[in-house]
């Protein structure tokens, strides 16, 4: 299997992404534009190619390592981290919390609910 | 032949090469993995978080500097955006089911993201932290390069609120298991869409071991909560300060 392609084609959709951030000017980063772009096109084109399905899967199998060099960043903000730091422990795991509750029982419960009215209609 | 050079400056020149702090990123990452794995894959042992820690203690013992430390680091940084871009992938195979679900899905994540960033306004308020403290906390929830982009237009730290979300990621990967068995979530989809709304491309990750359902579901969540913060945090910040 080649996965040069795959991962070309990766590389094109986030220069283009890149690119498309620039001339517009949206606050939003390339590759997120990029992840757009690859998808419209695979939904025009009805299917994934074995090259970029074996790259993707590659890359996004080791998702957490990359990660990783980002993180050792914080370094650089032990004082402002030691400051306030419990605040922003306290802030982190208790939002972090509702977050996910709330979201879960939202999508829970308009699931249900829609999908019920899905049959009674 | 080339001019040999003392030990002690093979050692220095070593110290700033990019294939030790490369290496040594990959290695403290598998010991991660493997700590995890003896530790049962407990989330409060997060592979990620492990290796951050073990890597910043690395630096502070050898007295190596971040930016030394992350022109090697950087190739493996790099992946990050094709990566990112990968995630079409998933979002293709499980389109139908997204599409059958868009409108849930859309409300879920507005709820969600008014949770995230209405609960930190109020507890860092509450708590009394300091205006760069909650500027930088804000877009905790947004996958990192968009929050570093937030936090600069609201007046944060952008390297900071880079380092907060990944913390945020973690805590995130930390309790969602908790939460699912305590609320008895089962569906994967929806797992996965909690976990890449509340902690971005960490939940991401952590939901590609669970299944690959969820991991699309966290992408989705993940790349429509990025989008949505983008606009919505600027001006929130703006009517409420």
């Amino acid at each position: 299997m080649n996965l040069l392609a795959g991962f070309a084609l990766l590389l094109l959709c986030q220069l283009l992404g890149e690119a498309l951030v620039r001339l517009s000017g949206l606050p939003v980063p390339g590759p997120v534009l990029g992840m757009a772009l690859l998808l419209i096109w695979l939904l025009t084109r009805g299917q994934v190619s074995a090259s970029l399905r074996g790259a993707s899967e590659g890359l996004l199998r080791y998702l957490p390592l990359l990660f990783v060099p980002a993180g050792v960043g914080l370094i650089n903000h032990a004082l402002l981290l030691r400051q306030d730091f419990w605040v922003i422990l306290v802030t982190l795991v208790v939002s972090t919390l509702l977050t996910l509750v709330v979201t879960l029982v939202t999508l829970q419960g308009l699931r249900r609910w829609m999908g019920k009215s899905d049959e009674s209609a | 032949m080339n001019p040999r050079e003392p030990l002690s400056q093979v050692v220095a020149g070593m110290a700033q090469s990019p294939l030790l702090h490369l290496g040594v990123t990959l290695v403290a990452f598998m010991l991660a993995l493997w700590i995890n794995k003896r530790a049962r894959g407990t989330p409060f042992l997060h592979p990620v978080l492990l290796a951050i820690l073990m890597l910043i203690g690395f630096l502070l013992l050898t007295g190596i500097d971040y930016a030394t430390y992350f022109a090697g680091a950087q190739f493996i940084h790099f992946l990050l955006g094709p990566a990112i871009v990968a995630l079409a992938v998933p979002l293709f195979d499980h389109s139908a089911r997204i599409r059958r679900e868009f409108v849930p899905l859309m409300l879920a994540c507005l709820a969600g993201i008014l949770t995230a960033v209405g609960s930190t306004f109020l507890l860092v308020r509450w708590l009394g932290g300091g205006e760069a403290t909650l500027a930088s906390l804000l877009p905790k929830s947004v996958t990192s390069p968009i929050a570093m982009g937030i936090a600069e237009q609201i007046g944060g730290f952008p390297a900071l609120a880079a380092g907060l979300v990944l913390v945020t990621g973690a805590i995130g990967c930390a309790l969602g298991p908790l939460v699912f068995r305590l609320l008895n979530i089962k569906d994967h989809a929806v797992q996965g869409f909690a976990l890449g709304l509340a902690a971005h491309g960490f939940g991401t990750a952590h939901s590609f071991t669970i299944s690959n359902l969820a991991g699309a579901f966290a992408g989705l969540s993940m790349g429509v909560t990025g989008l949505l913060s983008a606009f919505l945090i600027p001006l929130l910040m703006r009517l409420f300060s």
